[in-house]
């Protein structure tokens, strides 16, 4: 850290400060800003006057006040600890600002490490003394969590031969290899890592992604698949049930860490995650969802620079647990609010802005953000394979999905969930409208599905959005000349499209059973009420048919209540079926 | 002592440009001093190297280049607090305005606040009784919950708030709550002056006054002041709350005209606007106001937030209602059909919404999420008649239908509708949702469990 007693604060306006006599900065770097220490990015530098978004409030800070340069880009701190850890968005744990603020506000000018520097791991060495490493190989293990083992990896551009190895408890500042380069040089590996958030991290390769992401939702496992290594967004107004659907995402999909950024949203949104997740149990494993889980929470009223940081600093741990070959779900909540964080900066840099006030550089922002998914081969020579699925929720001003940051969304996710405030109206929950929704995943997870689950499961799923499809036209004329003036076989598309929607499509979040379908039990759900509109087009044919004799059958509640048949009693699956067959045919 | 500047070089709207300055401090305030001596206060909006651009909190008649004087206070905007604010009332300011004596502030807070970490949060989960059933049982109000009232121009949200204010309190089942603290902090932002006058009176005779404070920004008030009301009001709230352990409800009226405030400024100082004129930091500076509501660990009181904001032409998508409901934990939408039937509380049930409600609904009686869920998707479904039969005629309808639309009236007529003075509890609201229920066919209560039909139905 060098102090260069020349640079000067000559310009404050909330989260941006100028400052003169910084020649030596560079972009991106970290400065300390003003007596009181607060932490800033420098974000544009002209004739040595450097332009800082501060991350923390700058009230009571006036030109004249010292700014120093750190040397640094804003980095994150990597390696062990990292999992059921709360962070802000600059990565300091919020257990440790309220231990420093002595306070439940949050004070200014604190510096907390990202990860625990006494806390002593169990490390168990892979490699011997000899073994030749490249990058990204691993030397090491330490059991992170009950659920996670956290490998330590050769850091990028360092390769060579090991000369030491250590083994047993060590915190992470302590030295656990050194790798001797190629001209003799001696690299002292430790396990905590830094990288710096603006630059996504290495990787081999990127595949395909092919293995679908199984949430449990059974509108999107189903209906609009997400697959390891995707990208998607949710956009919807307020009250559609973004957040839940988020958090759904997080509890129950089945990667194997979770990232979840709750950028400028509620305070008490994050209190209710933050109290839920350490008892809520993966359906995967048994364990707390928290075992697997890092949580990035910049509150909307916490500084927005930070907010701007904080979607950076999040993908960042995720490509890092990625990179160890693990399949990690990032969550982002959202970033519209992202996106308006960075309106504000550019708009107090008083650069030209583009739509709707905000920079013109928000597309390629979003694009590169958003890019950093996919499913990869990782570095080193084990041909370990991760991924990355990057879901984010869009919080369209009024609803209105034509504005500029869906519009960017949109043109790089492939996996569109669109919320409906008129369904939330309704209460159909999850609120995702089946018309306007799509994903361009279906080819990806077709031959998946086919091969573990079942055969017919795409045909019953195209089925089934035929019928949703048919039932959108049918409402037009429903509403203007009433249900009677339909013909037998539309009123059973009807009555067929409503079960899909009632008793497939809707999904309580919050019944424990409900809220998790494996995907086999999806596909026997839909099966039975598409054989129920097998079965019954056979029967609707016949002359003065009583369509309310179908409607009234037993074993229309034995479908609606199928949601709730738990996952190893599958057999009653079986008996439905029959039942379906049995009650049907009776009515010729 | 702090120096005096007769360098005022530039006055435009609420703004004033001060140069040669030293040493000034970002959100530090500034005293202006007229030629005849008067004192206005302002703060730094933005600190520039011998150049200070100046907010003033009131109005800048009469400020001058030439005779006007500014002074550098080297604080920030900051609010006396005290026990003693209880039963007062003050200007937007912070000041007295009710004839009483100065307050002796045990100590000066300032009025930005700092966040509050959410790890150090509390989850809200004490359930309120409003003694409104459109609140009560659809949209259930915790503590510490900030749940707004959307309204238009002309429906009676005033009476509302004053309403909930006059009878809110805690209704936990099963646990007997020792004696609490109650106080209402209300901050008024560009109303009519009869509307101010309105929640005074209402305040002072139902004795509620004695356990409230009052910040007062009528309409002839300056209006850069609006922009400090519900930091006053909020900081008055924090310390109550969480330093004093009372149980604070916040009503905040009118959000619209804080907002268009913050754009009046935002326009003097030439920033680019983001939606329909207003600043692109609306939501940041609306988050900031919003997110002081909260329980926090280890502290007794709560802060409950009812902000009140005016959607122009009833447009819900417009950006003040907008960013507030995403930083709302819900809202209460008024409706003007509602209104022009004469049903007050005009409450929009099917747009409405407590994010919080689910835990609210645990607190009071097993029935209550089953009954939720029927009585609105019964009434929904009663709306969607409404309409058919507008387009179809209403013998045209199926007996069922008749049935719902039959029941969306009385629901309206029997739910909805209340005395402006009945205080009715949850169970009162229970007894009526069971008996408009009891009008529908049972084969159609699909979402309340046959246990509770058993238990709770009035058998006819």
């Amino acid at each position: 850290m060098s102090e260069s007693s020349s640079s000067k604060i000559i310009k404050v306006s909330g989260p941006l400060v100028v400052a003169d006599g910084m020649k030596d900065a560079k972009m991106y770097e970290v400065v300390r800003v003003s007596d009181k220490q607060l932490i800033g990015e420098v974000i544009r530098l002209e004739k040595g006057k450097a332009s800082i978004q501060v991350y923390e409030d700058t009230s009571g800070v006036g030109p004249g006040e010292p700014v120093v340069a750190t040397g640094e880009t804003l980095s994150v701190e990597l390696g062990p600890g990292l999992l059921e850890s709360i962070y802000d968005g600059i990565q300091r744990p919020l257990k440790d600002i309220e231990a420093a603020s002595k306070s439940p506000f949050i004070a200014r000018g604190i510096d907390t490490p990202g990860l625990d520097r006494k806390k002593k791991w169990a490390f168990k060495p892979i490699v011997k003394v000899g073994n030749k490493v490249q990058e990204g190989d691993v030397l090491g293990e330490v059991k992170e969590t009950t659920l996670i083992t956290h490998r330590i990896m050769t850091p990028v551009g360092k390769s060579g031969k090991i000369i030491k190895i250590e083994s047993g408890s060590k915190t992470i500042e302590e030295v656990i290899a050194v790798i001797e380069g190629k001209n003799g040089e001696k690299h002292e590996i430790t396990m905590l890592q830094k990288w710096s958030i603006r630059n996504p991290r290495k990787y081999k390769g990127k595949k395909m992604p092919k293995t679908p992401l199984v949430t449990g939702m059974r509108i999107l496992d189903t209906l609009f698949p997400m697959v390891k290594g995707g990208a998607g967004c949710i956009p919807g107004p307020f009250g559609a049930g973004k957040t839940v659907t988020q958090q759904s995402l997080a509890k129950y999909c089945n990667a194997e860490v979770i990232v979840y950024i709750g950028c400028g949203e509620r305070g008490n949104e994050m209190t209710d995650v933050l109290q839920e997740f350490p008892e809520l149990k993966d359906p995967n494993t048994g364990e707390p969802l928290m075992k697997r889980t890092v949580m990035i929470a910049n509150t909307s009223n916490m500084p927005v620079a930070a907010r701007e940081a904080s979607v950076y600093t999040g993908i960042t741990i995720a490509e890092y647990y990625r990179d160890m070959g693990y399949n990690v779900t990032l969550l982002a909540d959202s970033t519209s609010r992202w996106a308006e964080a960075m309106r504000e900066i550019s708009g107090r840099l008083e650069e030209m802005p583009g739509e709707e006030g905000y920079p013109a550089y928000l597309g390629s922002r979003t694009a590169q953000f958003y890019e950093r998914a996919g499913y990869i081969e990782c570095l080193g020579s084990e041909g370990r394979e991760g991924s990355l699925t990057v879901i984010g929720a869009v919080s369209p001003p009024g609803g209105d999905l034509s504005e500029p940051v869906t519009q960017n969304t949109l043109r790089v996710t492939k996996a569109f969930w669109g919320l409906d405030a008129k369904l939330a109206y309704r209460r159909h929950f999850p609120a995702i409208n089946w018309i306007s929704s799509y994903s361009l995943y279906l080819p990806n997870v077709q031959d998946y599905l086919k091969k573990e689950i079942a055969e017919d499961y795409m045909d019953i799923r195209t089925t089934m959005m035929g019928l949703l499809q048919e039932e959108a036209k049918l409402e037009e004329i429903v509403r203007l000349v009433g249900m009677e003036s339909l013909s037998s076989k539309e009123k059973l598309i009807m009555e067929v499209a409503k079960m899909i929607r009632e008793d497939f499509l809707f999904q309580n979040a919050f019944d424990a059973t409900d809220a998790y379908t494996s995907l086999q039990k999806q596909y026997r759900l839909m099966k039975l009420i598409i054989s129920f509109y097998k079965e019954a087009s056979g029967v609707i044919d016949q002359e003065d048919f009583d369509f309310v004799k179908l409607q009234e059958l037993s074993v229309r509640s034995d479908i609606t209540q199928a949601s709730f048949i738990p996952e190893n009693e599958m057999k009653k699956f079986d008996d439905i079926e029959n039942d379906i067959k049995e009650q049907i045919s009776s009515l010729r | 002592m702090q120096k005096e500047y007769k360098t005022i070089t530039k006055i435009t709207g609420p703004l004033v440009f001060v140069e040669e300055v030293e040493g000034i401090k970002y959100e530090e305030l500034v005293e202006i001093t007229l030629a005849n001596g008067e004192a206005r206060l302002g703060k730094v909006l933005e600190a520039h190297k011998g150049m200070a651009l100046v907010q003033m909190f009131e109005s800048t008649q009469g400020v001058s280049t030439e005779g006007s004087k500014a002074r550098f206070l080297g604080k920030t905007l900051e609010l006396g607090v005290s026990e003693d604010m209880l039963g007062r009332v003050f200007s937007g300011f912070g000041r007295p305005i009710d004839d009483g004596p100065e307050i002796i502030a045990e100590k000066k807070l300032d009025v930005n606040g700092n966040p509050i970490n959410p790890w150090s949060r509390e989850f809200p989960n004490d359930f309120i009784q409003t003694g409104i059933s459109t609140i009560d049982c659809l949209n259930t109000l915790v503590r510490g919950q900030k749940l707004p009232i959307f309204s238009g121009a002309g429906l009676p949200h005033s009476r509302i708030a004053a309403q909930i204010a006059r009878q809110a309190k805690v209704r936990n089942t099963g646990e007997e709550k020792k004696e609490e603290k109650f106080a209402v902090v209300f901050g008024t932002m560009g109303v009519t002056f009869e509307e101010a006058q309105y929640f005074i009176n209402e305040f002072e005779k139902t004795g509620a006054i004695e356990h409230s404070v009052l910040f007062i920004n009528t309409a002839d008030n300056p209006v850069v002041e609006r922009i400090a009301v519900p930091r006053m009001a909020s900081t008055a709230a924090e310390y109550l709350a969480f330093e004093k352990g009372y149980q604070v409800t916040v009503i905040l009226t009118d959000m619209t005209n804080y907002a268009e405030a913050l754009r009046e400024v935002s326009a003097a100082r030439k920033e680019i606007p983001g939606r329909r004129g207003y600043p692109g930091y609306l939501y940041t500076d609306l988050s900031t106001i919003y997110e002081r509501a909260g329980r926090i660990k280890g502290k007794e009181g709560s802060i409950t937030q009812i902000p009140i904001l005016t959607m122009p032409e009833d447009d819900i998508t417009h950006p003040i209602p907008d960013l507030t409901g995403y930083i709302t934990e819900g809202q209460i939408v008024l409706s003007r059909e509602l209104h022009a039937k004469g049903v007050y509380p005009p409450v929009n049930v099917l747009p409405s919404l407590s994010r919080l409600a689910p835990i609210g609904r645990k607190r009071t009686r097993e029935d209550h999420e089953g009954l939720f869920s029927q009585l609105y998707a019964s009434y929904a479904r009663g709306k969607d008649v409404r309409e058919l039969a507008v387009i179809l005629g209403e013998s045209a309808l199926s007996d069922i239908d008749k049935l719902y639309l039959k029941f969306a009236d009385e629901f309206e007529d029997q739910f909805i509708r209340q005395g402006e003075n009945e205080d009715r509890d949850i169970e009162k609201t229970f007894e009526i949702s069971w008996k408009l229920l009891s009008k529908l066919p049972k084969e159609e209560l699909k979402r309340v469990k046959p246990e509770h039909i058993e238990k709770y139905m009035p058998k006819s």
